[in-house]
């Protein structure tokens, strides 16, 4: 294989990875803060047990937290240095624009990493409740903002703006501009969203895991219900802006577009195709099965809206396979994410909301869907980031000029390497999780041991450390 | 307007400054718990729990000035970024695996069962010998200016081996400091070994450098400069005796545990200004300076606002730990 693909491929299997863990940090930092606010309300209006059950799902979910930042750290020092590594010509060419929003991301995580975090998991009971709360937020707010940065860069990459190219080399002509440019704010609401979402179907997994094995009563009704209103509530918002950030790529990217949807020629009234075999070589589909006017009707709103074909951007679209399938990977797991939090929810109301009585089929559909987010997260994404190729800046830098010259074999043992890594990384990260959720109470004994041995004079430990812990 | 155009041009030198120091409080930092990484396989498991809690509170903010380090190569200076990092592909590849690793398993080793903990254990004590390896390789790489020819592969096998050395030098120098009793006895004797091996490195590569890079040779074999740079390597050379010294005093065990690991800091701190004068104001020796490296001035300045912000707050918090956990390491659980 030539040394692009490989490239791609690393870059992908890295990005991949890194992904799974910020989209679960994202919303949960959020959900601490509720779960911790929830806490210090109830246990203010008196009804002790109740509080506890927060309290215990602060403390548990603490845990998941701190595991997932470490492991979004790790991965994410990998990710700065692949920059470089596979893409040299990439920062040469537009680090005027990149560089500064890179710079700002890792400053923010600095930033965050310099104090709240290591408060927000070490600090509770050493310090106030009110700068403890303050913390998890700030903690939240962080993660959020890191995202925000991350994300203009990627929006960027797709539909650039406000920059000026002198004598090959951009230049930012408007920060703003650069950064809210056409395909932001689509981007980012739909990416926390799904980092919402994904969170939801954890909390409900876990909570149902625990259910059935009949552990972490206190906690997991509560979470179980939190997972289930919050997932019922979003993902028809999400629908709405996947709807929304569909329209922006048509106006924008139409070459995405005609991937996903199969379209090879320019046509009015083009068909929605629930399935296909789209066969680059060839230039056509096999084995269309389609609805008539489907596809305008979703994307112009119209039954005879005009869809431009692949055939219009010869040369200069992306495989139509793998977003054609990717795409619909992540519609029919909103779609089942959708079915599972309505009819969860309202079994769940009807056993007012007590666990135990639900059927315990569903309990283990919920379990097995507790990763659902990251595989809809993941599709999505490939859509996205496949759907720029062959560019890497769309429409103005193309991604083989800037692919590092590293020998070929090389790539592919390091890819061999890195693949190895994440897939046993992915299997701990998954095996501890459900440990931690068999047996939340060794969980919170471990933390309360450690609190207690802290030393004299540690009225804080203002350090990630936790992120590790 | 000259005034303007003269601060454009100490921009990518601020930025070299903040990298370099970021570097250097990486090796530093980095160094001695990727040493106690290094040592952990000679420990029992009660040990080994002692050693992980007493660079628990500290590691990870250790690593996060590499990705400061980093971070600045590729906003500031791109296109050194990706010749550098080029050139280094695999055994950048190596250690970023290597850390990966130690990082997972310091997490894993106490939230897994406990019959997985040996194997988190020794994931960590490989993760950080990976690590150590691939950084020293990296280094002779880098200061031979990633030249070809026989002498050059093995000019960087000695430093792959002298760094981890130095590492774990610093390792047993960091225990020596926060423990006591029996383990303070072991680490000793760690040091006492390391030592050796690790002077015996730095002698070879001061000697190697000037010969495999002709650039450093002319800056430091000329007069005069030669007598003012002789300060370091005299500075050097006594405090490594000093830390050798001290390893057979009685008094290491009590009031002064503490001057083996500020010696050796001064060590390091020696050694990055040796570099420094070695290179500057190259970025990679020989081919691309600062300047010609660097982002354009509006780029660099978005980023130096930033920059302004965050390190203030990062050495305030460094501070700040180092003093909350300062003294012995006792029963604190690191989980």
């Amino acid at each position: 294989m030539d040394a692009l693909i490989l490239a791609r491929m690393q870059f992908a299997a890295n990005i991949t990875f890194h992904i799974l863990f910020p989209t679960i940090s994202i919303a949960l930092g959020w959900l601490l803060l509720f779960f911790r606010w929830r806490w210090l309300h109830i246990r203010g209006g008196g009804d002790g047990a109740s509080a506890q059950g927060w309290l215990d799902a602060y403390r548990f979910w603490t845990k998941v937290f701190a595991l997932t930042f470490a492991l979004g750290v790790v991965s994410g020092i990998t990710m700065s240095f692949q920059f470089g590594t596979n893409w040299p010509g990439f920062m040469e060419r537009v680090g005027n624009v990149a560089g500064p929003l890179l710079g700002y991301e890792v400053l923010t995580a600095f930033f965050l990493e310099a104090g709240f975090l290591g408060v927000m998991l070490f600090g509770h009971g050493k310090v106030g409740e009110r700068v403890h709360l303050m913390s998890t937020f700030m903690v939240a707010f962080g993660t959020t903002l890191s995202a925000f940065w991350i994300l203009a860069l990627n929006s960027w990459m797709q539909t650039p703006a406000g920059h000026e190219i002198v004598d090959g080399e951009f230049h930012v002509a408007s920060w703003l501009a650069v950064i809210f440019n056409p395909s932001f704010p689509y981007r980012f609401a739909h990416m926390l969203l799904a980092s919402a979402l994904t969170c939801a179907f954890l909390l409900i997994g876990l909570s149902s895991w625990q259910v059935l094995r009949g552990v972490g009563q206190r906690s997991a009704a509560r979470v179980m219900r939190v997972g289930l209103t919050l997932a019922a509530v979003l993902i028809p918002v999400q629908i709405v802006v996947g709807d929304m950030h569909g329209l922006n790529t048509l106006e924008h990217q139409p070459a995405k577009i005609a991937a996903m949807e199969g379209v090879w020629d320019t046509e009015r009234g083009a068909p929605l195709l629930l399935f296909a075999i789209p066969d680059a070589a060839a230039r056509r589909n096999h084995f269309e099965i389609a609805i008539p006017n489907g596809a305008s009707l979703i994307l112009t709103h119209k039954a005879d809206g005009e869809i431009r074909g692949l055939n219009d951007f010869q040369g200069a679209h992306p495989p139509p396979l793998p977003m054609f399938f990717a795409f619909r990977l992540m519609v029919g797991m909103g779609m089942l994410m959708l079915a599972a939090s309505w009819l969860g929810w309202w079994l769940y109301r009807r056993t007012k909301w007590q666990p135990a009585l639900l059927p315990r089929a569903l309990l283990w559909l919920f379990a097995g869907m507790t990763f659902s987010g990251w595989v809809a997260t993941v599709a999505g994404w490939y859509v996205t980031e496949i759907g720029r190729q062959p560019y890497i800046v769309y429409g103005l830098v193309r991604t083989a000029d800037v692919v590092s010259k590293v020998p070929s074999a090389m790539i592919g043992l390091t890819l061999a390497l890195y693949v190895a890594l994440y897939l046993a990384l992915i299997v701990a990260y998954v095996a501890v999780l459900k440990y931690m959720a068999e047996k939340p109470d060794e969980v919170l004994a471990t933390e309360a041991a450690e609190q207690a041995a802290t030393p004299p004079g540690a009225i804080t430990s203002p350090i990630v450390e936790g992120g590790r812990a | 307007m000259n005034a303007m155009a003269s601060f454009d041009a100490a921009l990518p030198v601020i930025f070299m400054v903040l990298m370099g120091v970021s570097m250097l409080v990486y090796v530093v930092s980095d160094g001695y718990d990727l040493g106690v990484g290094m040592l952990m396989h000679r420990a029992t498991d009660a040990e080994k729990d002692v050693m992980v809690a007493s660079i628990g509170p500290f590691w990870d903010a250790n690593e996060t000035w590499l990705v400061l380090g980093v971070g600045i190569l590729l906003v500031a200076f791109p296109k050194a970024h990706g010749l550098v990092l080029g050139e280094l592909y695999l055994p950048v590849t190596l250690m970023l695996i290597g850390l990966t690793l130690r990082g997972v398993a310091f997490d894993f080793r106490v939230k897994a069962r406990d019959s997985h903990k040996r194997t988190w254990d020794r994931l960590f004590f490989a993760g950080s010998t990976l690590a150590s390896v691939a950084q020293g390789w990296m280094l002779g790489r880098y200061i031979s200016g990633f030249g070809t020819g026989w002498n050059y592969p093995v000019f960087a096998a000695a430093i792959a081996v002298a760094l981890p050395m130095a590492y774990v030098l610093m390792g047993a120098a960091w225990l020596i400091m926060k423990t006591e009793g029996e383990l303070q006895e072991r680490a000793l004797q760690w040091a006492r070994i390391a030592w050796a091996p690790m002077v015996g490195g730095m002698v070879l590569i001061s000697m190697a450098t000037p010969w495999v890079s002709p650039e450093v040779r002319e800056r430091w074999f000329a007069l005069p400069e030669i007598i003012a740079l002789a300060a370091i390597p005299l500075m050097t050379g006594v405090a490594l005796l000093a830390v050798r010294g001290l390893l057979n005093t009685r008094m290491v065990r009590g009031p002064v545990c503490w001057l083996p690991f500020v010696l050796l800091i001064m060590v390091f701190v020696l050694g990055f200004l040796g570099l420094a004068y070695s290179i500057f104001p190259y970025v990679v020796i020989g081919q691309l300076t600062i300047w010609q490296a660097a982002s354009s001035a509006p780029a660099l300045k978005v980023i130096l606002v930033g920059a302004c912000i965050s390190v203030p707050a990062i050495v305030g918090y460094t501070v700040f730990s180092y003093r909350v956990f300062r003294g012995k390491t006792g029963e604190l659980r690191y989980a």
